[in-house]
């Protein structure tokens, strides 16, 4: 059995950040990575312009052979984990060969979900996760004419706009009354919908796909109001789940995703978690959460690796902060903290500025002084100093005008002063 | 990985002209804009801040781009920016906590500094001095690859600045070099030894008190005689320099010997109990100048050792201070090389944490205080240009801020504050009509 001290499941952000934190602090002891993946590791995030065309498939991998070689890696790609026991400190690969380890890193992220749909099985659909998945959907968008994308998150929105820009007619179907529902209210998502709309992309809010069925090439959907939409492409992008297949036997404790603590610790000895597949601490509610976001992925990976190596500069999660920059049509949006509605009432202010004419939009969520969320549509602010505004409820009662009015001088202002 | 090169930024200074910003604009955006700088300073009560990209050691933006496209340079530091690679997603702007990587609406791209390949048009134009390109690092990167000539563990005093000089000198004088290290802390550290296994890994004697500089002589005559090129140094402080030395000093110097003369200036002698010398400054307590009843300290002002060298017409002479460390480079690089030719004198100020009574992690603090506030003045001089201030003279901090620091100064009445005042002022008036003179070489004999 091949013996490594740190085995790391996940060759993306999370399993990255791990790693570059575990050689800042251990430059000697054994590091193995594997990932079910042939290539070298790229993001997900990536993946939509991989779809359009505009990023050569080639060209975004994020570290090369010799990055590893350097750091002295084992690199082990097409390995896909299919069972972890902890009490004999090993994990068994698909080939069935074992590899035992001192330090388990889980970082295995999230694949697609498949919605409920009767008839989904029988016809030919797409999902967008790993750079196969975007080779596949760019070969066959020169041959599409219409598209369907199921949900109208950041995925399904990424994609619609990619596949429109690759010359489809696209329609999007999304279970909410607005796209993007996550991360924008009402009125901004109205914005967003209005300048896909403008470009040709159609979107289905409230809306839902009932059944499927073939349809020569492609598919037929039956909608719920009644209506129904042919398409030579299906794109199910309705949500994500975190890839735990590999841990049924494990004993690992389990909700949703892996349950960590503020060291992206898990329930098993010398076993951590960190990224898509780790639920944790929250920063604004009790329960554990799935944040999902590729900042937070590099950040937990970063505190799994450093705990792992027994670095003692490690500081605990401070808890997931939602945020997200989506950029569409040449516009921006940015979304850092919670919408007023994920709040107790409590000291909760909200201020907005909206020109739904210009597309610009501004909405800053106060809670007793302190910044909860700030949301922007081709409005200019710091989405990384905001988000530490956020981490360290820094008081902005002093401020709150010239904040409300200026919020990116001030932030950069109270920046300065704060962590400079 | 090396040490990178930085922008500094120092508020009281600024403003808020913008100039910086424009030329930022102008030279990256090809735009007068200033809201399209890299560089943003804000002005908030009075006082100014700054976004801009930090060129972070451990980068969030780099980590946060899912495609690749910005990447640390190994060798300069910068966080390069790959616009082929770049998608756009902006997800770099949430890993960025300094306002440094930020989207430029009329580019349609994120937009950050890249320290203009080492020569940042943004501090060429600030006029107020607020920007400042810190070139440090250089010096690590390239002194750090040179040969220490010492041996690990010399026996200096917790926090002592004077084995930083003599190590930093030596890496770059190189070892093709004999040393003399007259009685005083430097070999009382132990750099005297042999074999490159004790002390210094270079040939180093210890002369008398009063023959350094004829010693010196001898031997870079000999070599020469023998057709080596031999760099003869003297390692010495203040006391072999100023008092005992100075016979066999000035004569080296009037003689034009082939020399260079490093004086490493703690303001008494210190290795034998802290007594006065020569460049004890007025008011010090010393053990023989001591502050009791009737004593305040030392009654006399110290004299201007490296203003007495220059008026030797010596090939180059020059003030340095550890708290400036690129100033103290560029000096010893000129003295090596007016060395080859002629007598070059060094004057290094090197606060004594034991003499002067102050913490030991305080030496660099106390060296730039000594020369932010006049005390210590820095300069150089060659005959062909004249004397020349290499550290401004303008807008001195309060005296108080330097002997304040200073265990030694610590009964210092008003009127001997003042009176070092006096000194200090009669001083820069002085050194500043030396530097606003004619050279001395082209003065009428
Ligand atoms: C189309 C798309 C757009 C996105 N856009 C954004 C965005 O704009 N902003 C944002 O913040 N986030 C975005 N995301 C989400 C972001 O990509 C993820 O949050 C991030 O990639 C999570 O990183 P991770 O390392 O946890 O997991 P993943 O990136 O999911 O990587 C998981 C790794 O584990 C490997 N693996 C899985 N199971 C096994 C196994 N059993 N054995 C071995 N290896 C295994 C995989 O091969 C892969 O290397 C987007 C995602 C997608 C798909
Ligand atoms: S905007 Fe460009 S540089 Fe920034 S994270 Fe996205 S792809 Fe990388």
């Amino acid at each position: 059995m091949d013996q490594t001290h740190y085995l790391i499941v996940g060759a993306s952000h999370a399993a990255l950040s791990a790693v570059h934190a575990i050689r800042l602090h251990d430059a000697e002891r054994d590091i193995t990575v594997v990932t079910r993946d042939q290539s070298l590791p790229y993001s997900p995030t990536v993946l939509p312009y991989v779809v359009s065309g505009r990023s050569a498939p080639e060209r975004v991998f994020l570290r090369n052979e010799d990055y590893f070689t350097r750091l002295n890696v084992k690199y082990r790609r097409g390995a896909a984990v299919r069972k972890v026991r902890p009490a004999t400190a090993s994990v068994q690969l698909d080939d069935g060969e074992e590899i035992g380890f001192s330090k388990l890193l889980l970082a295995s992220g999230a694949a697609p979900a498949l919605p409920p749909i009767p008839g989904l099985a029988g016809v030919r659909f797409h999902v967008l996760r790993t750079l196969n998945d975007a080779i596949a959907l760019h070969s066959v968008l020169p041959k599409t004419k219409r598209a369907l994308v199921l949900g109208g998150g950041l995925i399904g929105m990424h994609a619609a706009e990619n596949l429109a820009k690759g010359g489809a007619q696209v329609t999007v179907v999304e279970i909410q009354p607005h796209v993007l529902s996550g991360y924008f209210d009402a009125d901004a998502s109205g914005i967003i919908e209005k300048v896909f709309a403008t470009n040709g992309v159609r979107l289905l809010t409230s809306s839902q796909v009932t059944t499927l069925a073939g349809s020569g090439e492609g598919c037929r959907a039956m909608l719920s109001d009644g209506a129904e939409l042919d398409a030579d492409l299906l794109l199910v992008a309705a949500g994500v789940a975190p890839v735990t297949d590999f841990l049924d036997e494990s004993g690992i404790e389990i909700d949703r995703g892996v349950l960590v603590d503020d060291w992206m610790h898990t329930s098993a000895e010398n076993v951590w978690a960190a990224g898509d597949v780790a639920q944790a601490r929250g920063f604004f509610e009790a329960d554990k959460i799935i944040n999902g976001i590729l900042p937070d992925a590099v950040g937990q990976g970063r505190i799994a690796g450093m705990a792992m190596a027994g670095d003692a500069g490690a500081k605990p999660y401070a808890g997931g902060v939602p945020l997200n920059t989506y950029a569409f049509f040449g516009q921006q949006a940015m979304s850092v903290g919670v919408q007023e509605s994920a709040l107790d009432s409590s000291g909760v202010e909200v201020y907005r500025q909206v020109d739904a004419e210009a597309a610009r939009y501004l909405k800053i969520v106060l809670q007793d002084s302190r910044l909860a969320g700030i949301f922007g549509i081709n409005w200019a602010f710091d989405p990384g100093v905001m988000r530490e505004l956020i981490l360290r409820r820094i008081d902005l009662d002093a401020v709150k005008q010239p904040f409300l009015d200026a919020p990116q001088k001030i932030a950069r202002v109270l920046m300065s002063r704060n962590w400079r | 990985m090396g040490a990178f090169e930085t922008i500094s930024f120092r508020p009281e200074n600024c403003n808020g002209c913008n100039d910086c910003m424009i030329a930022c604009a102008q030279a990256k955006a090809q735009s007068d804009d200033a809201a399209r700088s890299r560089i943003q300073v804000l002005s908030s009560d009075g006082s100014y801040e700054l976004a801009m990209c930090r060129q972070c050691g451990d980068p969030e933006c780099v980590h946060n781009c899912p495609a690749a496209a910005l990447s640390k340079d190994a060798e300069s530091g910068v966080i390069d920016w790959d616009a082929s690679k770049c998608v756009d997603c902006l997800l770099c702007t949430v890993g960025c906590s300094y306002g440094g990587m930020v989207y430029d609406v009329d580019a349609g791209h994120v937009a950050k500094c890249d320290l203009c390949d080492g020569d940042p048009a943004c501090v060429k134009a600030c006029p107020r001095g607020a920007l400042k390109f810190l070139t440090t690092a250089r010096i690590y990167n390239e002194v750090g690859n040179l040969e220490d000539l010492f041996v690990p563990g010399l026996a200096g005093c917790q926090g002592c600045n004077t084995e930083l000089i003599i190590r930093h000198a030596m890496r770059r004088i190189g070892p093709e070099a004999v040393v003399a290290t007259p009685p005083g802390c430097i070999p009382g550290m132990g750099t005297v030894g042999y074999n490159g296994l004790t002390g210094t890994k270079v040939p180093v004697f210890h002369p008398l008190l009063t023959n350094t500089a004829s010693m010196l002589t001898g031997v870079r005559r000999y070599y020469k005689r023998i057709g080596r090129n031999v760099k003869v140094v003297a390692l010495a402080g203040d006391g072999g320099t100023a008092d005992v030395g100075f016979q066999s000093l000035s004569g080296a110097a009037e003689r034009g010997e082939e020399m260079l003369f490093i004086c490493v200036d703690n303001e008494g002698y210190m290795n034998t109990g802290m007594q006065r010398s020569g460049c004890t400054p007025y008011g010090a307590w010393t053990s023989t100048t001591p502050v009791g009843e009737r004593g305040r300290g030392k009654t006399q002002d110290a004299k201007n050792l490296p203003l007495l060298m220059v008026m030797h017409h010596c090939a180059y002479v020059a003030t340095a201070s550890t708290g400036f460390m690129e100033d103290l480079y560029d000096k010893l690089d000129r003295a090596i090389e007016a060395s080859e030719h002629g007598f070059a004198y060094l004057h290094v100020y090197s606060p004594c944490t034991t003499g002067w009574r102050f913490p030991s992690d305080q030496n660099i603090e106390v060296s730039r205080k000594a020369v932010r506030t006049n005390f210590v003045l820095l300069w150089e001089f060659d005959p062909q240009s004249g004397l020349r201030l290499t550290h401004a003279a303008e807008d001195p901090l309060p005296l108080a801020e330097y002997v304040m620091a200073l265990g030694k100064y610590r009964h210092l009445s008003e009127e001997q504050i003042a009176h070092i005042e006096g000194t200090i002022a009669q001083n820069v008036k002085f050194v500043k009509g030396l530097a606003a003179g004619v050279p001395l070489a082209a003065a009428p004999a």
